[in-house]
This record gives structure tokens, C-alpha cells and sequence, in this order.
């Protein structure tokens, strides 16, 4: 699966479980919270991941 | 004129997938089709050696197989060099089509191939050589290789290569000056036209096709599943060990992470020209999530994460190069027997 903030790349070469990262400079990260917080949003971005892996359509 | 013909294990005559470890074999003479190859070419024309390769030794020793056959093609002192036609088989259109390439390249002697488009080697080498378009049916063997011979006989006589479709080999995109009666703007006006009214037009644009790619069953049980982390952002250990290139990568590197619950800024640096680095330099897990899969690993959330993550840059880089690099990434991974992989991409 792909955490990408670059979505209409990943669709048009037919990458099929998606996940819309946190922006180009950062997709599992966020510079203008504090680090706990960013934590938190990574690890939301993450399990988010891991429930597209383990779906069987589309 | 001496041709030399590669060929595989099925081909050649040597069996069937329980032949595919087979190393290179060299026979003097024309083999299998090799005989209506030399048929075709002519009655000057003599097939002085025939290579067969088991397809699996082929792909999994692919630097000694490319010396070793450029070594017989010298020794031969051959004028042409021919590879298959492989239809669909993809193992055997990568050998065909890396041989071809590197004949071509060191000795400068014309090549052939033969593959279905579909073939993975087709993919792969169409830019670099004149495939012929064999289909996926082997029963057509007689029609392919004529194609495959009268284009051979045309590179010999150095005469001019007619369009893909007059001579039956895959687009290679090569683009070539010739005179036109309409400006483009005429002609584009006239395919819109025609497109509106739904009449057939060609374009004369070949737009990049992606096959689509089946989507592989989910994961079933994620606690004992092996994962795996992969970036194209670029993250490489500072000093960049395997000179990933910062624009058209063509190398990626595997980087150890064992031991580590975190990625630290001082260990790493970023080889990609294409974003704003400054904010994953600060904290590669930004990029790489290390932290909070090593959470997720020690609650039980998965099984496994491996303990090396795979990375190259992403950034204006040919498909041909893409695909390969992603390819040896999946082969990796297969071969490691990972079960999910996540890809964080910029």
C-alpha cells in the first residue's frame, strides 16, 4: 500500500490502496504542531495503512 | 552471414519448468526453430551457434549469462544476433532482451528479439531494440520469425526500417523527420473534428498505457504479518553509500534498522531534488515512519516489521528505469517473505 500526498500520481499509474499522506514535505509528519501531536497524526496515518492492507476490495 | 540464436530451455529442447535451472548451453548449428530461422534468412545464411539457457538460470544469473554469451557471439564472429521469439513467458523475454542489449551495445552487430507486448522484457527493452511483436500464441511460430528474419535481413543490408506496423516490431518511440502536406494545426483540428463527430482518427501522440494491476488479497492476519517499509523520498544513511542519483535514480538501497526504534536526524540525508527537504532532514520519521511501527511491533498490532527499509528518489525518471528498480524491490521482498509493504511516498 502507498501513503502519498501526490494522490493523482499514485491513481493514474494504478497503485491500489491509497492512503493521502500529510503533504509533500512531510507524508507522515507535521511541522507546525508539537511532537507528541505529530506523533499522534503519524500513528493515525499509519493504522490507517494498515486497515488498507488488509481490506479485499476495492 | 553467421547468426548466432538464443534460446531457452523449452525451446532449445532441453524440458519443460523442470529444466529451468539449466546453465548456459552452447550448440553448434541451428536448433529448434533456429532451423526455420536460418530457413528464412536466406540460403547465405548459416546459424553457427545456438545458446539455451533455463530460463530461471538465466534471470538469476543475468551478469555472467550477458558476459558469457558476448564471449560466443565474439568467438562466433557473428554478423547477427537473434533472441526467440519468447510470447508471453517473462523470464525468458528479460534474458532475450537483456542479451540482445548488451550485444548490441559491446559489438555493435544487429539484434532481433521477438516478444508478445505483455512480456515484461518487451516493457522493458522496446526503447533500445527491434522487438518483434510475436502474440502470445506459439502456433504462429512461422509468421513471427519471418517478420523476425526480413527485419534481420533489412539491418544487414542496412537498408531503411520501415513504421512499427509495416514491419511488425513494437513501438520503440523513436521519432523521425519526414515531410507533411497540413501544418499540425490543420491536423489537429481535423482530429477534433473527427473525434467530435466520432469518426476514427490517429493520434500521433502515443500516450503512456498502464496496464492495471489486480489488486492481491488483503492481509488476513495482521499480527503475524511480516511487513515491510519503502520510500521513494529519497532518505539515504548520510554520505550516500550507494550514490542514489537525486533526479532518474536508477539505484535504490536497503538500509539497516535493526535494534533502532527510531530514525535519528544525524544518521541520515536526503539525495532527492524534487521537495523542500528541510522538515524530513529535522525528523526522518517524517518520511519513514520507524517510530511508530516499532510501537504497533511491540503492542502486537503487526507480527514483524523487517529490519531493513528499502529507499531510492522518485523524481523525472524514465518508466523503464521505475519499473525495473520496482520490480527488484518486489523480487526482494518475495524473496524475503514479506506479506504487506508500506510505501510512503513525497
Amino acid at each position: 500500500m502507498q501513503i502519498t500526498s501526490a494522490m493523482p500520481i499514485a491513481e493514474m499509474v494504478g497503485a491500489n490502496r491509497l492512503v493521502l499522506g500529510n503533504g509533500i514535505v512531510h507524508v507522515v509528519g507535521d511541522a507546525k504542531v508539537s511532537v507528541d501531536e505529530e506523533k499522534g497524526i503519524r500513528r493515525q496515518l499509519v493504522q490507517k495503512a494498515l486497515k488498507a492492507l488488509q481490506r479485499d476490495d476495492d | 552471414m553467421r547468426a548466432v540464436h538464443y534460446l531457452n530451455q523449452f525451446f532449445g529442447g532441453l524440458g519443460g519448468e523442470e529444466k529451468a535451472g539449466a546453465p548456459l548451453e552452447v550448440h553448434t548449428g541451428a536448433a529448434g526453430p533456429g532451423k526455420l530461422l536460418e530457413q528464412l534468412l536466406g540460403s547465405n545464411a548459416e546459424i553457427v551457434t545456438t545458446l539455451i539457457c533455463g530460463d530461471n538460470y538465466a534471470v538469476e544469473n543475468q551478469q555472467s549469462i550477458v558476459s558469457a554469451v558476448l564471449e560466443k557471439v565474439r568467438e562466433a564472429n557473428a554478423d547477427l544476433f537473434v533472441a526467440g521469439p519468447c510470447f508471453q513467458s517473462g523470464r525468458y523475454g528479460m534474458a532475450a532482451g537483456s542479451l540482445c542489449s548488451a550485444v548490441q551495445a559491446k559489438l555493435g552487430i544487429p539484434v532481433i528479439a521477438g516478444m508478445a507486448q505483455e512480456n515484461p522484457g518487451a516493457d522493458l527493452y522496446r526503447d533500445t531494440l527491434f522487438i518483434i511483436d510475436s502474440g502470445d500464441n506459439a502456433a504462429k511460430m512461422r509468421d513471427v520469425m519471418n517478420r523476425m528474419a526480413t527485419l534481420a535481413k533489412k539491418l544487414l543490408a542496412k537498408e531503411a526500417v520501415g513504421l512499427p506496423k509495416e514491419e511488425g516490431y513494437i513501438p520503440r518511440g523513436l521519432i523521425r523527420d519526414h515531410f507533411v502536406e497540413k501544418t499540425a494545426a490543420e491536423r489537429l483540428v481535423e482530429m477534433v473534428l473527427a473525434k467530435v463527430k466520432d469518426e476514427p482518427f490517429e493520434s500521433e501522440m502515443i500516450p503512456t498505457a498502464f496496464a492495471p494491476v489486480p489488486m492481491p488479497p488483503g492481509v488476513k492476519d495482521l499480527q503475524k504479518a511480516k511487513l515491510m517499509l519503502i520510500t521513494d523520498g529519497g532518505l539515504v544513511p548520510k554520505g550516500n553509500p550507494d550514490r542514489i542519483q537525486s533526479s532518474a535514480a536508477t539505484r535504490w538501497g536497503s538500509y539497516t534498522i535493526k535494534d533502532r526504534a527510531d530514525l535519528r536526524s544525524e544518521d541520515y540525508e536526503i539525495s532527492h531534488g524534487g521537495y523542500d527537504p528541510q522538515f524530513v532532514r529535522q525528523d526522518p520519521n517524517r518520511l519513514v515512519p520507524l517510530d511508530v511501527m516499532r510501537e504497533l511491533e511491540q503492542e502486537g498490532v503487526i507480527g514483524e516489521l523487517y529490519d531493513e527499509f528499502i529507499s531510492t528518489s522518485g523524481l523525472a525518471n524514465p518508466l523503464s528505469n521505475t519499473r525495473r528498480m520496482g520490480r527488484e524491490m518486489a523480487e526482494k521482498a518475495k524473496r524475503l517473505g514479506i506479506d504487506a509493504i508500506i510505501l510512503t511516498s513525497t
